[in-house]
């Protein structure tokens, strides 16, 4: 079968209410129904997931590598964004 | 020996048989995620074998084991249909086989969760929404190989001809299934038919596939007599106990 016939899709699964999707891997299926049955059976078997999202990998658009710097290396010298400057009151959880 | 035994291993047979069947593709499917699905039928059938095996150990109550029953007996004393030890064939065969076979088993199950006895009734309880994955996954792609490319609708009319006058043994009751359903144990066949033949009517007319007209079913394989294929399956599948006997690992 080709990869014409049988495009690759990614998987994101959610393993229990509340959390978000996150990306397990890969597959090839003709459509998004097959992808769906194909992603239960080989991402879901150990009790992986509440729930599964599927989608053609040529709709996802990636940052390119060679752009690293320019999108990523500013970020690496403000140290003032993350919020780590505030003082906690004692008692608060989950920060 | 008694009827409950004897039902037991009928239904119980038909899930080891065709999970056996389904177990030599593991590693040969016609692509990875096919290959992972047929596995995991295979897993559900002889999981559900295991706990029938385990039952009609306990009815028959003569010392023995679940394996026992699985790894000792010969092709006479198995009572699976003549369906389920059909050869795996080409994807079109293996999928049409399992669209038959789940297209009789659903419904049966789900008469099962009626069951007086409270082992067949648990089985059922836990079976259907696994036998309802296994239908849904033979149905469609019988569907998308009937209605797929001109080879493809070839292929699975070739399999749907070839297993055609296996489809239909499942339904005719014997003594010891009108025993069961009497007892309140076991299903009305009868009372299945119609869901049947309506699943097999809608899918494979979705499919774009033609039904056979061949009323003549074999049957025998409920009583113990069968195809030639058993008999290679039982080899296989009970080697290692008849060469090496009460090994355990």
């Amino acid at each position: 079968m080709s990869n014409q016939e049988m495009p690759l899709w990614e998987v994101f699964i959610r393993s229990r209410q509340g959390l978000d999707h996150k990306h397990v891997g890969s597959l090839h299926a003709a459509d998004a129904t097959m992808a769906i049955e194909n992603a239960r059976d080989v991402y879901t078997r150990r009790q992986e997931g509440v729930s599964i999202w599927v989608v053609e990998s040529k709709h996802i658009t990636a940052s390119d590598p060679a752009d690293s710097d320019p999108l990523f290396e500013p970020a690496r010298d403000k140290a003032y964004r993350h919020p780590t400057f505030y003082e906690m009151p004692e008692g608060i959880k989950n920060i | 020996m008694n009827n409950l035994f004897d039902y037991t291993l009928r239904i119980a047979d038909n899930a080891l048989i065709l999970g056996h069947r389904l177990s030599e593709l593991c590693g040969h499917g016609p692509v990875l995620e096919q290959d992972i699905a047929m596995t995991n039928i295979a897993l559900d059938l002889v999981g559900q074998a295991r706990t029938l095996y385990q039952y009609a150990a306990e009815v028959q109550n003569a010392g023995k084991t679940e394996d026992d029953i699985a790894y000792l007996r010969d092709v006479y004393d198995f009572k699976n249909l003549l369906l389920v030890e059909q050869p795996n064939g080409d994807f079109a065969d293996t999928v049409v086989r399992q669209f038959f076979f789940s297209a009789f088993q659903l419904p049966f199950y789900e008469k099962l969760v009626h069951s007086k006895d409270d082992i067949l009734r648990g089985v059922a309880e836990k079976a259907v929404k696994e036998l309802a994955y296994h239908l849904r996954w033979s149905s469609e792609w019988l569907i998308r190989l009937g209605d797929g490319t001109a080879e493809s609708h070839q292929r699975a009319q070739k399999a749907v001809d070839n297993l055609w006058t296996y489809s239909g043994e499942a339904l005719i009751a014997d003594d010891l299934d009108n025993w069961a359903f009497t007892e309140g144990i076991g299903v009305d066949l009868e009372s299945i038919k119609t869901t049947f033949d309506k699943t097999i009517n809608d899918v494979l007319a979705e499919a774009t596939l033609v039904k056979p007209t061949a009323n003549y079913m074999q049957k025998g394989g409920k009583q113990g007599r069968h195809t030639e294929y058993l008999g290679y399956i039982l080899a296989e599948m009970q080697f290692m106990q008849r060469a090496y006997p009460n090994m355990a690992w």
